[in-house]
């Protein structure tokens, strides 16, 4: 479904993306993990269209996306969240998530009834009148997630939708993952919650440094050498290795 | 958020017509007019500068736009008033999007978005001020004509309910805008233009159509001044002080709401003209109690006179209780 092929990015001097393909198949829930600073959020931004790469494409469906505008994007069925959670801060909760519906609606009173429907969806059905602003960290990610549904998409990319949950918080949320593929939804998801990644992904991609270091099943990819080194680093697969034959 | 209802709204036009007849002095009549000009003005800037968050200080430039054309094409092309009206409106959107592709395409916003149409509004007025077409320094005399078709009134009443229609409809324009899609696009656009790429919206076009709109608002109160006072020049009609006013009015009102700019210019000019008659005309004491009334409105109620009324009434009956 999705087709990234040796995207590179760099920023003056800086390689933050170098070479890096990855494939998503229709259906999957796809995860793409890496230390901080190995440009995963930079690679994501490129295949929203928030970036134009130095080199490389981004196809979508069979089509080449890599020149479209990410609204142009988005109206292709491309949504993403991000990272850092970025409400609307002067509407509510419902008003939020019916900019998304408004995508494939004009009319508001349709728009707004969507939007309390995917609320109930994602478990903020009883904050609608809510100020985004008085959401807690778990509620506003709920948000991003709930207003890149409104927009109805084929391929949902997630920017770190876990990250500053606490467990039960993380435990709440793994459902509502599973359950958007189950709709039929196909999702992209960087993560750095490793119990998410192996609940969750079928395949896992690993970037480092802005090159893709493995790819694979997530119980595999985590036994690779390359990828425990690059998170530990150089030579910790060794040791752990040495470690375990001594116990 | 709550939004004003259209009854609300229908009622507070009513009522303003009603005040036009309750025997007004020519000067309050006239001052009348005068503030719904300037309430239409800042309906105008309201739109792009409340909803969408881009604040300009030029919107002379499109006030001057719908004063010229209505000047020009009366006296020189003997066109008629109603037809230059609508020309002048539509030469306000055309110029609004004219900046607007100008500025959008390189994505300005914040101060220099500001700036630009501060520059933009400078160079109307002096190519206005130095061209022959537009009378040059001496400015343009409108023919006085009363009659309907002419749009001048030799009663003062009628004037005010024209340029009240079109506050009502400044009126609508915001209130749809509360209750439809393109609106939420603008406040959408105003709280994260990334976010609202995300889920699908052209910042481009959306913005496009904004200025348009907003240009076309204030177009429409340089018309009536013109008509008003049958006499423009370039530093009145692309004058830095009618986009000072325009976002006057409605920063004070209330920016991003329905009611704020008329109840903004309603306030200030109120304020203004009594300052006046009580200071025995000293030059520049409105202007002095203009900037008294933004530094309390920035320090005390910096969402605007309609966001300070609501928390008031809200407050009110808990006030009661206790």
């Amino acid at each position: 479904m999705l087709e990234v092929k040796s995207l590179t990015k760099r920023f003056s001097g800086l390689v933050a993306v170098d070479q890096a393909s990855l494939s998503v198949a229709k259906g999957s829930i796809t995860g793409l993990i890496g230390p901080n600073g190995a440009g995963k959020t930079t690679l994501f931004a490129m295949v929203a269209g928030f970036l134009q790469p130095d080199g490389g494409s981004v196809s979508y469906d069979g089509r080449d996306i890599t020149q479209l505008a990410p609204h142009v994007r988005a109206r292709g069925g491309i949504a993403r969240t991000f990272q850092i959670v970025q409400p609307f801060e002067g509407l509510n909760v419902q008003e939020n998530i019916a900019v998304g519906a408004y995508l494939h609606t004009p009319d508001a009173k349709e728009a707004m009834a969507q939007a309390a429907g995917i609320a109930n969806r994602v478990g903020l059905g009883a904050d609608l009148a809510k100020a985004s602003s008085d959401l807690t960290v778990a509620g506003r990610k709920r948000l991003e997630v709930a207003r890149a549904l409104a927009t109805k998409p084929k391929l949902l990319l997630l920017d770190e939708v876990l990250a500053g949950l606490n467990p039960s918080e993380i435990r709440d949320v793994l459902p509502l993952v599973r359950d958007i593929r189950d709709q039929g939804v196909t999702i992209l998801m960087i993560e750095h919650i490793m119990q998410a990644v192996m609940n969750l992904c079928d395949t896992v991609y690993v970037l480092s440094q802005g090159r893709m270091i493995a790819q694979g099943e997530p119980r595999v990819v985590c036994e690779d050498p390359q990828v425990i080194e690059a998170y530990l680093g150089h030579g910790a697969a060794e040791r752990l290795r040495a470690e375990r034959s001594h116990a | 958020m709550t939004k004003p209802r259209l009854s609300t709204l229908a009622i507070i036009v009513a009522v303003l017509a009603a005040i036009a007849f309750t025997g007004l002095s020519g000067a309050l009549l006239n001052l009348m007019i005068f503030m719904m000009i300037i309430a239409l003005a800042a309906q105008g800037w309201n739109i792009l500068g409340g909803y969408v968050g881009l604040s300009s200080f030029g919107h002379a430039a499109f006030f001057g736009a719908g004063a010229y054309a209505m000047a020009v094409l009366q006296t020189r092309f003997g066109v008629n008033a109603w037809i230059a009206l609508v020309i002048g409106i539509a030469l306000g959107a055309l110029v609004g999007a004219a900046i607007g592709f100008l500025s959008f395409r390189s994505g300005l916003k914040g101060s220099y978005f500001a700036l630009i149409t501060l520059a933009f509004a400078e160079v109307a007025r002096i190519l206005a001020n130095s061209w022959n077409f537009t009378g040059g320094a001496a400015g343009i005399l409108i023919k006085l004509q009363t009659g309907l078709p002419y749009l001048q009134f030799a009663d003062r009443r009628y004037f005010l309910l024209i340029a009240l229609g079109f506050v009502a409809i400044g009126l609508l324009v915001s209130w749809w805008l509360e209750h439809s899609r393109f609106g939420a696009y603008l406040v959408a656009l105003r709280e994260n233009e990334q976010a609202a790429q995300a889920l699908g919206v052209d910042v481009f076009a959306v913005k496009m159509k904004a200025i348009a709109i907003s240009g076309a608002l204030t177009a429409a109160a340089g018309c009536l001044y013109a008509q008003n006072y049958l006499f423009i020049d370039a530093n009145v009609a692309f004058g830095s002080w009618i986009s000072i006013e325009a976002l006057f009015a409605a920063i004070v009102g209330g920016s991003g709401t329905v009611l704020g700019p008329l109840l903004g210019a309603i306030v200030l000019l109120g304020l203004g003209e009594l300052t006046k008659s009580v200071s025995g005309g000293i030059p520049g004491m409105d202007l002095l109690v203009f900037g008294v009334i933004l530094v309390l409105s920035v320090a005390f109620s910096p969402n605007g006179l309609v966001m300070l009324m609501k928390s008031l009434g809200l407050r009110a009956p808990k006030a009661k209780e206790a």
